[in-house]
């Protein structure tokens, strides 16, 4: 406990770049990007040295710090991470670094557009490590300013409605976060993640609540129903779960393919983290009661959503639906856990969650990849991304076709490729708990892989498209900067274990734990 | 009855005598020797004996001593008097220093000497207890007063207002007299205290209610308050300014003394409260009220200072309804750092004369022609709004506080006070908006007044500030001197 | 030492006035040489200080015949108080560099408000109290009426008779309790522990408490300050709804709440359902909270929007005031200190860096204008007090809310709720005007073009930017470590003098 402040450290490396570039770089737009990219390699590497220090047999806490700071609120600054957090450090500092790296060559965006991005990315390790709700809400925050302003001002042309409709969904969710959880505090005078688990894991909090939360007529177990879904609707708009997701198509398509690549890349994310992290060890029995509706919610993201990408023609409104449908499997895996078993099939509820987190993880290295490309794909045609725009693209651009090709099929769940573990976990854990869930979602796998290879037929297939005649293929720069990426999906398409080995102990700690 | 002897007599009025002397010598001088000098030699002269003869009557009382109440009451020499009567003399040295450059009258030796027979007049009106002498001491001074507005003769509002003044005062004086004669006749004496032994024990009679109506109403007058204040306005703005002063500042202090004397001392408490009080209480209200909402229309500095000084006559009978030993004090400190604060803005405005200045919006752009007195007219009119730490708010302070302390009852009288005030602030610091931020459509450069002026002007301000910062220094004075007196 | 801050401003002042020809630079030279002066001092003395107990720093007898003394003191409440007037101070010097016209004036009448100011904050003798508390409201006239803008005379005029009104109230009732406790003292340790009649303290106590409350900015006594905002020079604004504001409060907290605790008690009956003059008032700041920022969010003209903000914001102040529970006062106080920071940060955006180059308030005028890309420190600044003013955590709005919210919780539970609907309106009406100013408008639909935009403006002044800096500083320290405040302020609560206020309804 509280040795060196190694979070601390790392949270603040994205700070003291975006510092850095307020007070030196002014104008100077290279050296803002220099510095954009060094801060976030830097903090990729500090990610991959907490990797190196983590003890992957332990399904605890590591790394903890615990500092008082209000004490007369009972707020304390307490950041630890377990295999679940690191996952997410890793999978932030990498989006991050991949969103900042595609950024190089636009010059719309200047040292302005990579402060936001570095003050987004210290608001993503932020909530991916805090552990006390009053600074794991400032980071919360701190990570929607910023990506409002990216939106509102390097946008495209309806950029304006996008961005209004991100804040105002986004802020009605924060707030009916923040109002759980306070009165949580009322009740129970706590706002630390693990106390509380532990509270709700000793069948405390409910009869807390209910003593201290004096509502009317309403039963304990109501009040506590109450509090949970206020809770569930902030991580609900963030994910996003069907039906509140309507700001994600405007906000994805019109943001810069860039920040896009944050958004479907880490923001989401951070609403399933949400989810793992604080609603489940805290309301269990109540997401256990609502498990059917919230089974169908989790159904309906997944395969109405994969219909409505069906029927898009832009390709970026294409992607932001099929981000909604991949992480809708995830909410699946995660629901499946709450099933109550008596405490059998408790292997199969490790394996859905580990196939959550590694969904996590591909789906955000794979989608950001995606979007990296289409961003490659506006500047060569001049901003024009429509399904119907190109055609034989494969004819000009093979080193290009061929890449994103790795990446669609990626995102299709291709075996050998590190979408299809995940994929194949979590229906695999999933359905011997939640059959019927399981089996309708399966809809969505046949749906995403038409309209991906649709994709591919529309674009990269058929005869050239006159117009793209010259188009430039990738240049050398271009192909270093995305074969990691690449080479990255590969691997963890045929050894997924090492995701799979950092997070399983947090993993099977957390199903233990739900007694469920 | 004692008899005393006439030396002894001479010794106790000496400071009468002195004044009234330097008045005469003033006068002989004047009309002899001066005669074909110029006109501000002839001031400067006249001032110099006459404020010799106030600085000389001021030593007199203060290394003075003793106590005395000679014949019955006819001559009165306690601390009290010597506090007040000190005071009336300092002002007097501060309307002579301020009518020094004035040039509305070539009658130098003839002005100063009203001015100082006046003075005389109010001293020895302060020394009394005997209601004739009481009456005797006002017609003079009010005689003197009618003759100082007159004294313009060029100027017809100056004769206008001296004779509203003269009739007002004529007819209040008649009110006056019918009303000690009334007493007389219901108790037997004309000396305050005996008075007030023989009719103590008498219930409220018609005779004795009327006597008492007359009475204020005779007094009420001479401090102008509502309701009758009439001749006040036109007095103030058609008089000539250093006559003004003198009416607003000394002759304010000698009236509010006589009036609480005679309604302290004269007139006795009843059982439960004195008989006036009612009276009083509804003089006072009507005096604040009638005197700031009518403040609030004025287009002319001088009217508005009336008017206001109306409002003031009902905060300072506040002091007299208090009806202790604290509302005297009270009212005593309040009035002479009013009276200070008016002198200073007559002072001001004589300061200013060649101007022409008579409407306030006269004054727009004073602070960058003439920034000091600009800055005096601040402090006086301030203080004379009650913000502190000026002298105004300690006398409003004081008043106020040693009202409710006699007498809780008086709380909604103070409220309306207090509500006055703050109306009072509104016309006050419209006057101040002209002055410091609005900017002179008409003439542009410096004003230049008189050093002397801008010298008494500024010793007067820094009195105010000073008393305000310090209110010990007169506090202290006061109370020593009510501590000495016998009841 | 602390009386320093007092005497320093005034002879700053004083020097102003005196020295003839004093130019411009000279003049904002002195004033912010006095303003820093007076700002070290404090810190000083807080770095001196004890948290809990109470520093005499001046006792001397001043009008013996009446008891009373000229007499300060400070405890922990006063000293976060002085800082933030120290702070503001500076910051509003800087802001005012660009003052061309009669300088010499503005900033004597500047320090002469800040002395009294500091004045109050150290007052521990009831009339001394009043004399500062006073002396406030000339200098307040003259610089909005004149180097004000809209309608500047009838608002500087409205200011001082709304404030003269309150102070005339509170004069009522400082010497009806200087006489009903025998005339002997004016020391407000000593009318602390003196016990008034129940009755007498049931009528004194919300005449003193609506006195203050005016210059609060109570509901429905607020309506000068949003006039008074918006007409004010920006220096002026920036003290006006920063600190002078807090005067009110202070003294609704050190003199209403403090020396009549019981007239807070239950009357036995009920009027239009309220028990008490607790419950009238908390329900007062309430509709405050909500009044505000609801009229904020459709205003047209900028400053008028943070105008209304702050009128909000201080009811958040009275709200925590009575709620009468340590975290709910001291959460008062916090967002007393927590405000003055940001609506002076609000109001130097407003209207130095705006206002000062658009010579137009009007957010339809500012529009088309995109300021976000012309001055963009100016966006950032206001995104930074946006975010601030609605209580984003990392400020520290939110410490200060979040204590008053859970105070209120326990003591009007249906009053914390409509509190709450009261920030989501501030969330609105920030965002409205952020967008609307700043971000070229078009909020909710149409295209927005791409093309430069026509403008140009001066850019912003290093000044302003130290200014601001000062002020974004100050809010994120609290934020980020409240405790540099609340060490001060609890044990400040503990004391001795709150004795009365703790045996009553304390929870």
């Amino acid at each position: 406990m509280n040795g060196f402040p190694w979070i601390t450290l790392l949270t603040l490396t994205p700070l003291a770049g975006a510092t850095l570039i307020l007070l030196t770089a002014g104008k100077n737009r290279n050296m803002a990007r220099v510095i954009a990219v060094s801060a976030s390699g830097i903090a990729l590497g500090l990610t991959l040295a907490l990797w190196h220090g983590f003890n992957s047999a332990s399904g605890a806490l590591q790394f903890q710090e615990r500092h008082a700071w209000i004490p007369t609120l009972g707020v304390t600054y307490h950041v630890g991470i377990d295999g679940l957090g690191l996952l997410m450090l890793l999978l932030s500092a990498v989006v991050v670094l991949m969103s900042v790296a595609s950024s190089w060559n636009c010059r719309e965006h200047g040292p302005a557009y990579f402060v936001l991005v570095l003050l987004l990315e210290t608001g993503l390790f932020g909530t991916f490590t805090a552990l006390n709700f009053i600074h794991w809400f400032l980071f919360w925050e701190l990570g929607l300013i910023p990506a409002f302003f990216l939106i509102r001002l390097w946008g495209g042309p309806l950029r304006a409605r996008a961005a209004t409709q991100f804040f105002v969904y986004t802020m009605v969710g924060s707030v009916a976060l923040l109002l759980a959880f306070l009165a949580i505090y009322l009740a129970t005078g706590q706002f630390d993640f693990i106390d509380l688990a532990q509270l709700a894991h000793n069948g405390q909090l409910v009869p807390a609540l209910a003593q201290n939360l004096h509502w009317g007529h309403w039963t304990s177990g109501g009040i506590a129903d109450c509090i949970f879904w206020a809770a569930f609707l902030g991580f609900a708009v963030k994910i996003p779960i069907m039906p509140f997701h309507t700001w994600l198509p405007s906000a994805y398509a019109e943001a810069p393919s860039g920040t896009t690549m944050l958004l479907t890349g880490a923001m989401s994310k951070m609403g399933l983290y949400g989810l793992l992290r604080i609603l489940v060890p805290i309301f269990p029995e109540q997401m256990q009661h609502s498990l059917t509706l919230l089974l169908w919610l989790a159904v309906a993201s997944a395969v109405l959503s994969a219909f409505v990408a069906w029927a898009q023609t832009d390709l970026k409104r294409m992607f932001a639906y099929s981000s909604i449908n991949h992480l809708g499997y995830c909410v699946l895996g995660v629901l499946a856990v709450l099933k109550w078993t008596g405490g059998s099939l408790a292997g199969e509820k490790a394996a859905a969650l580990d196939g959550v987190l590694l969904g996590i993880f591909n789906h955000a290295l794979t989608a950001a990849a995606l979007f990296w490309f289409i961003a490659m794909l506006e500047k060569r045609s001049g901003g024009l991304r429509g399904l119907n725009d190109f055609g034989g693209l494969r004819k000009v651009a093979p080193v290009f076709c061929g890449l994103m090709g790795i990446a669609i099929f990626s995102s299709l769940g291709l075996p050998g490729l590190n979408g299809f573990p995940g994929e194949f976990l979590i229906f695999k854990g999933a359905f011997p708990l939640v059959t019927w869930a399981t089996a309708l979602s399966a809809i969505g796998l046949l749906i995403t892989a038409v309209f991906l290879l649709v994709i591919l037929e529309r674009v990269f297939l058929g005869p050239l498209n006159e117009r793209w005649a010259l188009l430039p293929d990738l240049s050398r720069g271009e192909r270093l900067a995305m074969f990691p990426a690449l080479a990255l999906m590969f691997v963890l398409g045929f050894y997924p274990q090492i995701i799979v080995g950092m997070v399983n102990s947090a993993v099977v700690q957390l199903v233990s734990q739900l007694r469920l | 009855m004692n008899p005393v002897s006439y030396f002894e007599l001479l010794r106790l009025t000496l400071p009468e005598i002195v004044v009234a002397l330097s008045g005469l010598a003033v006068l002989t001088l004047d009309l002899t020797v001066l005669q074909r000098r110029s006109l501000a030699v002839r001031w400067r002269i006249g001032a110099l004996v006459g404020c010799a003869g106030c600085v000389g009557a001021i030593l007199l009382l203060l290394l003075r001593a003793e106590r005395a109440s000679l014949y019955d009451g006819m001559l009165v020499v306690n601390s009290l008097t010597q506090f007040v009567q000190t005071v009336l003399a300092a002002f007097t040295i501060l309307a002579v220093l301020l009518s020094v450059n004035s040039d509305f009258t070539v009658h130098v030796g003839e002005y100063l000497g009203v001015v100082l027979f006046a003075t005389a007049a109010m001293m020895v009106l302060v020394g009394t207890q005997n209601l004739l002498v009481i009456f005797a001491s006002l017609e003079l001074l009010s005689l003197s007063l009618y003759i100082l507005t007159a004294f313009n003769k060029h100027s017809r509002k100056s004769a206008e207002a001296a004779l509203k003044y003269f009739l007002f005062g004529g007819m209040a004086a008649a009110f006056l007299l019918f009303g000690i004669s009334l007493l007389y006749g219901l108790s037997d004496s004309i000396q305050l205290t005996a008075i007030a032994a023989t009719l103590g024990a008498q219930p409220l009679s018609p005779l004795l209610a009327v006597a008492i109506v007359m009475i204020v109403t005779g007094l009420g007058f001479k401090v102008a308050a509502a309701p009758f204040h009439l001749w006040a306005p036109d007095a103030y703005q058609g008089a000539p300014t250093p006559s003004a002063a003198l009416i607003a500042s000394s002759s304010k202090i000698a009236s509010f003394f006589v009036f609480s004397m005679v309604l302290t001392l004269g007139l006795p408490a009843g059982s439960v409260m004195p008989r006036w009080f009612s009276l009083i209480a509804a003089v006072a209200a009507l005096s604040m009220l009638v005197g700031n909402l009518a403040a609030i229309v004025q287009s002319s500095v001088r009217r508005l200072l009336a008017y206001s000084a109306i409002g003031h006559a009902g905060y300072m009978l506040l002091g007299i309804l208090a009806h202790s030993a604290l509302g005297l004090g009270a009212l005593l400190y309040y009035v002479v750092t009013y009276a200070l604060a008016t002198i200073g803005a007559f002072g001001v405005l004589a300061a200013l004369e060649k101007e022409g200045i008579d409407q306030v919006t006269d004054l727009a752009g004073l602070s960058r022609r003439a920034p000091w007195l600009s800055f005096c007219m601040l402090i006086f009119l301030l203080s004379l709004a009650g913000i502190p730490p000026l002298a105004g708010f300690f006398g409003k302070f004081y008043v106020f506080s040693s009202a409710l302390s006699a007498r809780m009852g008086l709380l909604w009288l103070v409220i309306l006070a207090i509500g006055m005030s703050v109306v009072s602030l509104y016309y006050y610091l419209r006057v101040l908006k002209q002055i410091y931020v609005r900017d002179s459509e008409v003439s542009v450069g410096t004003i230049e007044t008189p050093l002397g002026m801008r010298a008494t002007v500024g010793l007067i301000a820094l009195l105010v500030v000073l008393l305000g910062c310090f209110p010990q220094l007169l506090l202290s004075w006061i109370d020593g001197a009510l501590r000495a007196m016998p009841h | 030492m602390l009386a320093w801050t007092i005497y320093i401003s005034f002879l700053g002042a004083a020097g102003l006035m005196l020295a003839p020809r004093v130019n411009a630079r000279a003049a904002r030279l002195i004033a912010l040489l006095t303003a820093v002066a007076g700002f070290a001092i404090s810190v000083i003395g807080v770095c001196r200080y004890t948290p809990g107990t109470l520093v005499t720093v001046t006792r001397v007898p001043w009008i013996p015949s009446l008891g009373i003394e000229y007499h300060l003191a400070a405890d922990g409440i006063s000293l976060t108080l002085l800082l933030l007037t120290g702070i503001v101070a500076v910051a509003g010097v800087l802001f005012s560099w660009n003052v061309e016209r009669r300088p010499a004036e503005f900033f004597a009448l500047y320090l002469v408000l800040i002395g009294a100011v500091y004045g109050v904050f150290l007052s521990f003798d009831l009339l001394l109290f009043f004399v500062f508390y006073e002396l406030a409201i000339i200098p307040k006239y003259f610089l909005i009426a004149i180097w004000g803008s809209t309608r500047r005379e009838y608002a500087a005029m409205k200011l001082a008779l709304y404030s003269f009104a309150g102070s005339a109230m509170v004069l009522i009732g400082v010497i009806a309790a200087y006489v009903e406790a025998g005339s002997k003292t004016m020391d407000l340790a000593d009318l602390a522990r003196f016990p008034f009649p129940l009755h007498f303290e049931m009528w004194i106590f919300p005449l003193v408490f609506v006195g203050f409350a005016i210059l609060a900015g109570m509901w429905p006594f607020h309506t000068w300050a949003p006039t008074g905002h918006a007409a004010a020079p920006t220096a002026g604004s920036m003290l006006l709804a920063g600190v002078v504001m807090k005067l009110g409060a202070y003294g609704c907290l050190r003199v209403a709440m403090m020396l009549f605790p019981r007239g807070m008690e239950a009357w036995g009956f009920r009027v239009l359902g309220f028990g008490s003059w607790r419950g009238l008032f908390a329900v007062l700041a309430l509709i405050g909270i909500v009044y505000g920022a609801s009229v904020a969010l459709v205003q047209k003209d900028f400053k008028f929007v943070v105008g209304y903000s702050s009128v909000s914001h201080m009811g958040f102040v009275l709200l925590g005031l009575m709620t009468l529970s340590q975290i709910g006062l001291s959460g008062a106080v916090l967002q007393m200190f927590s405000h003055g920071i940001i609506a002076g940060l609000l109001f130097a955006v407003v209207g130095r860096m705006v206002y000062d180059r658009t010579h137009t308030r009007l957010l339809s005028e500012l529009e088309p204008m995109h300021l976000a890309r012309v001055i963009p420190f100016a966006a950032f600044t206001f995104v930074i007090a946006g975010m601030a003013s609605i209580g984003l955590p990392g400020f520290s709005g939110f410490v200060a809310e979040f204590e008053i919210l859970i105070g209120t919780w326990r003591a009007f539970p249906a009053l914390a709720v409509l509190a709450g609907v009261g920030i989501l309106v501030g969330i609105a009406f920030s965002w409205r005007a952020l967008d609307k100013a700043f971000l070229g408008g078009a909020g909710t639909g149409s295209p927005v073009d791409r093309s430069p935009s026509a403008t140009v403006l001066p850019r912003i002044t290093v000044a302003e930017r130290i200014g601001a800096a000062i002020l974004m500083a100050a809010t994120a320290a609290v934020g980020l470590y409240p405790r540099i405040l609340l060490d001060l302020i609890v044990p400040a609560l503990q004391s001795p003098l709150f004795d009365g206020l703790r045996k009553g309804l304390w929870r």
